[in-house]
């Protein structure tokens, strides 16, 4: 069964790549072996993170970016996060919706997935997506985030390039965008820019962008876009292949991967050691009495901890 | 980490009326479940499309436009032709009675008409989720 | 007791500190008294826009208003009692039903049938293809034909419509709005070849397409485009179709769609100005359209909210078209349609919806509404059948001739209640305004999704309430029962589509097809410049071009419209 799906995402197949994705958001150990065999054919595809606020049209704009791409017959693959309910534990996966003329071209594959309580960042179920896209031969791969928290500064270490979109006139929008996100930013998209207040909201970014950059030979470029008028799409793919450029010829692409896989190796490392402890049911019920003398003041968190730990080294 | 289910919901053809497909939807999420909304004037082949893509284990059809016996069928032809028997397909709107055991037998599991408690929804789709 | 000095409230401080002492007493004494022994059912009363209602209504609650300035009388600014000074007492409302499916040969006998038992207005509805400008052998109309609303593909269609009925003798609403303007166009080529002019036909076209991308969605072509066609159509009819209704500002879609009655008042108020103010900059005078501009509201089932608003609608409406610098009497009117809400229909027990309709209905004439669709107890089921049709009209007539409600203007002016909830909803009116002028106006607020959502989340707040049983619906989450529908449901002609593909391939054949290539071209033309696009359209349905034909000339030109999904 692992060769089929095998296959099938090398051939590109639908049904394949979906399955495959459904695996690994479930943590199935299914998924293990085919993503083992896939991963050297993954490295190809250039990976674009898209972060900002909501509301700054991050959907229309990866939109706009596919139906270019696909202009120039690139295959493309799109990842769309959307903010799981802490309480319920279900997700409105609202981007794919602004996309959905792109539902007609097989060319074309987007995924739509929920955070599913990533407690912070994202997990290694997104970089085990983009490998399945990569292997299954998409030569563009835009991942968008859900443009809160702590997934807007991870999507870096995913990225080749990251764009971060951002509106005039949103209320104070570069005060409310967390320092993090000025120093992640290849490129800088202020979007909806037929709204009053596009330039000092480029005026402001440029002034927060000289104070937390490090200077480089590389100028953060600025691109101004209406989305739904298609304007200034030309010139944001033009800054995107730029930079792909810019990384190649400075060796810094080789890099950026480097630091990708590095993350994702402890990611996984991370993931498995936490299923290795909290999936044992034995542990779960320590766990739990453990908690109760917590709670009665007989043990420290700490000492708990401990206690635990030293069964699971046993 | 546990399997989340996955529902399509999908309004095909010319129908606008939206209320009830975003009532469910949001409803389905506040059960725990993952929702895509395909937004209006979905074609069959956009909405299998993105079932395969979504992989999803529901497609729920909305319509009351008195379309149903064309575009549900068109739905279900179009899902067994890429074989994916494994997706369940519900509908609700304005279906009248007489019209569901047809559908039913072409393969629509269950029609939800006006007045469904949104609970009733979700259970249904608890229980016949293929797992 | 001398004259009352303009200025005076209705009742003087000391009367009113009288009544407060008096309510005080009530409060401590027999009211908490009474509450004891048997509790109230509920923690709190609410209207279904959720405005808090107390026990009693008294003077006290309505101690500001000044009758002569805020109240008035029936025919005179600002016209909360009614805008005509005899109201019912001359001329009751029209009673018009929504009808049509099939073929135009169908819809025609459902027209001469609801003629014959007196309903005195006619309204059409479309079928989707329709609305949306597509012709029946179009991909997307496949399965749509006839389902929820008449066909007309072209000028053919609509002489066989109307085929036997006097277009001099009686008004027709036509409820359609993307294309609006070539619909009506049709309607007026089809009265010309009867002998009938221009000047000389009355009724109502739809054309709303801003609540089109608010709730409806049968929309086409984008805003500004969209805008220029509505225009269009006010400049033309005020020239010469001057018995014509050019538009009808509707606020019974967007309830429909889940808003509360406040949101509709707010939303389709709001609406209605944005139109005077795009016709405004357009150059036209608003003394010269004001009068022709028309309203749809919903009769929902607070019986005195929905009174209460339209009594708000029309005081708010004149006050701001004041405000615009309208002069004339007429252009402050507020005149308006209403139907009853197929919303709160259900398809459990359909009979009773015969009940829920009345009552409906009964709050839109105590509203004084201008015409009035009272829905088929099938609404939940299906379109109309000839008795549940006729059992909806004969309601309408039971008001008019047996309950005496029509005897005076306004009855409900008064009462302390309605006068005080009437005020409630203007404020809370105004609160929306003030929201909706922050976001830059109407159209920036639909691009930002602003109504959309305030609809959804009302319609989903209702859903929970009725899961919750803290809404009751009889016969849905109460007193339900489990027995088979045995009423007549109404089945459309299968045939009908391919007969109608087939009538369509014989137009096409038959027309002068040069005259339609060069009517098409001529309108392409007019459509990239600024020129009124009436009498081009005019030219493309006297020439046979369809609707389709038509209107994928203004698609190519302006484009088509895709919404900015927000939940």
């Amino acid at each position: 069964m692992t060769n089929n799906f095998v296959n099938g995402v090398l051939k590109g197949d639908p049904l394949s790549i979906a399955r495959v994705i459904t695996m690994i958001e479930n943590n199935h150990e299914k998924a293990i072996p085919i993503i083992k065999t896939l991963h050297r054919h993954t490295g190809k595809a250039h990976i674009i993170g898209i972060t900002g606020v909501m509301g700054s049209g991050k959907s229309s704009l990866i939109y706009e970016l596919a139906k270019k791409y696909r202009e120039k017959n690139k295959k493309i693959g799109i990842i769309a996060i959307d903010p799981t309910s802490p309480f319920s534990g279900g997700a409105l996966l609202g981007d794919r919706i602004r996309m959905m003329n792109l539902a007609d071209d097989e060319n074309v594959f987007i995924r739509s997935m929920g955070t599913r309580g990533m407690l912070g960042g994202l997990t290694s179920a997104v970089y085990d997506t983009i490998n399945i896209l990569d292997a299954a031969g998409k030569d563009i791969i835009m991942v968008e985030t859900v443009g809160v928290g702590q997934a807007e500064v991870d999507i870096v270490k995913i990225a080749d390039t990251t764009l971060v979109v951002l509106v005039p006139g949103l209320g104070d929008s570069i005060q409310t965008i967390k320092a993090g996100i000025m120093e992640i930013g290849d490129i800088f998209v202020v979007n909806k820019a037929d709204r009053p207040g596009v330039e000092q909201t480029i005026a402001e970014l440029k002034t927060m962008l000289d104070l937390t950059r490090i200077v480089t030979e590389r100028e953060t470029p600025i691109i101004t876009t209406i989305a739904r008028e298609r304007k200034g799409i030309d010139e944001l793919i033009n800054e995107i292949e730029k930079h792909k450029k810019y990384l190649k010829k400075n060796n810094m692409f080789e890099e950026k991967r480097r630091k990708r896989y590095e993350t994702e190796l402890v990611e996984i490392i991370k993931r498995k050691l936490t299923s290795l402890i909290f999936d044992e049911t034995n542990l779960k019920e320590k766990i739990q009495s453990l908690t109760d003398q917590i709670l009665k003041k007989e043990i420290d968190p700490h000492t708990a901890a401990e206690e635990i730990l030293t069964r699971v080294i046993k | 980490m546990e399997k989340k289910i996955r529902v399509l919901v999908a309004k095909p053809g010319l129908d606008g009326h939206d209320r009830g497909a975003k009532v469910v939807a949001r409803a389905l999420r506040d059960a725990g479940m993952e929702v895509i909304y395909s937004g209006l004037h979905q074609t069959a082949e956009q909405i299998v499309r993105t079932a395969i893509q979504e992989d999803v284990d529901v497609i729920g059809l909305s319509l009351l436009s008195g379309a149903h016996m064309t575009l549900f069928l068109d739905v279900i032809k179009l899902l067994k032709k890429h074989k994916m028997n494994n997706v369940i397909v519900v509908g609700g709107g304005i279906i009248p009675e007489e019209d569901v055991p047809r559908l039913k037998k072409e393969g629509v599991a269950e029609i939800f008409g006006p007045g469904t408690p949104t609970d009733e929804i979700v259970d249904f789709i608890k229980k016949n989720v293929k797992q | 007791m001398g004259g009352v000095k303009p200025g005076m409230t209705m009742f003087d401080g000391k009367m009113l500190d009288n009544i407060k002492k008096q309510k005080s007493y009530w409060e401590e004494n027999c009211y908490s008294e009474a509450v004891k022994k048997k509790p109230e059912r509920k923690d709190s009363f609410e209207t279904l826009s959720g405005i808090s209602v107390k026990p009693v209504y008294t003077p006290l609650d309505v101690g500001d208003i000044n009758y002569e300035q805020d109240i008035s009388f029936p025919g005179m600014y600002p016209f909360l009692r009614g805008i005509h000074a005899t109201m019912y007492r001359s001329r009751v409302w029209t009673m018009r039903q929504f009808a049509g499916f099939g073929t135009a040969e169908e819809t025609n006998k459902r027209y001469k049938y609801l003629l014959e038992h007196g309903e005195t207005g006619l309204s059409v509805a479309f079928d989707y293809p329709t609305l949306y400008g597509y012709d029946t052998d179009h991909p997307m109309a496949r399965g749509e034909f006839g389902k929820c609303g008449v066909a007309v593909s072209s000028l053919k269609d609509m002489e066989i419509l109307f085929d036997g009925i006097p277009l001099d003798k009686i008004t027709t609403s036509m409820t359609i709005n993307g294309p609006a303007a070539i619909i009506w166009a049709m309607y007026i080529a089809n009265a010309e070849k009867q002998g009938i002019p221009k000047d000389r036909i009355g009724g109502t076209i739809q054309n709303d397409i801003l609540k089109e991308y608010i709730a409806q969605k049968s929309f086409i072509f984008p805003p500004e485009p969209s805008l220029r066609l509505i225009i269009d159509t006010f400049e033309y009819g005020f020239k010469h179709v001057p018995r014509w209704n050019t538009i009808s500002i509707s606020g019974y879609h967007i309830r429909e769609a889940g808003s509360t009655a406040v949101q509709e008042l707010a939303f389709t108020l709001a609406d209605g100005l944005e139109y005077v103010k795009a016709a405004m900059q357009r150059g036209l005078k608003i003394d010269d359209f004001a009068y022709r501009l028309s309203f749809f509201f919903n009769a929902h089932n607070d019986f005195f909210e929905e009174i209460a608003k339209y009594r708000a609608a029309r005081r708010i409406w004149a006050r701001e078209m004041k405000k615009l610098g309208a002069k004339k009497n007429r252009s402050l009117w507020m005149r308006f349609h209403t139907q009853t809400a197929g919303c709160t229909l259900t398809a459990q027990q359909p009979e009773i919806n015969i009940v829920r309709v009345a009552i409906q209905a009964l709050a839109a004439v105590l509203g004084g509404t201008q015409s009035l669709h009272t829905n088929s107890m099938d609404e939940a089921l299906a379109l109309p059948s000839e008795k549940a049709v006729r059992i909806a009209l004969r309601t309408q007539q039971i008001i008019a001739e047996e309950t005496g409600v029509t005897n005076t203007i306004d009855p409900l002016g008064g009462s302390y209640y309605v006068e005080w909830l009437t005020e409630k909803m203007e404020e809370e009116t105004y609160k929306y305004f003030d929201q909706i002028e922050k976001l830059g106006g109407v159209i920036p607020a639909i691009e930002k999704g602003f109504f959309q959502r305030e609809i959804a989340k009302s319609a989903y707040r209702y859903q929970k309430e009725v899961d919750e049983q803290k809404r009751i619906i009889v016969g849905v989450n109460k007193y339900q029962l489990d027995e088979p529908i045995t009423i007549p449901i109404l089945k459309v002609d299968e045939k009908g589509e391919q007969h109608q593909i087939n009538r369509l391939k014989k137009l096409r054949i038959e027309r002068n097809q040069t005259k339609v290539k060069k009517a098409l071209d001529r309108l392409r033309k007019a459509a990239m410049g600024d020129e009124n696009l009436m009498p081009y359209i005019l030219e493309c349905v006297h020439a046979y071009a369809t609707l389709g034909e038509t209107c994928d000339v203004l698609r190519d030109v302006f484009g088509e419209y895709k919404e900015p999904i927000l939940y």
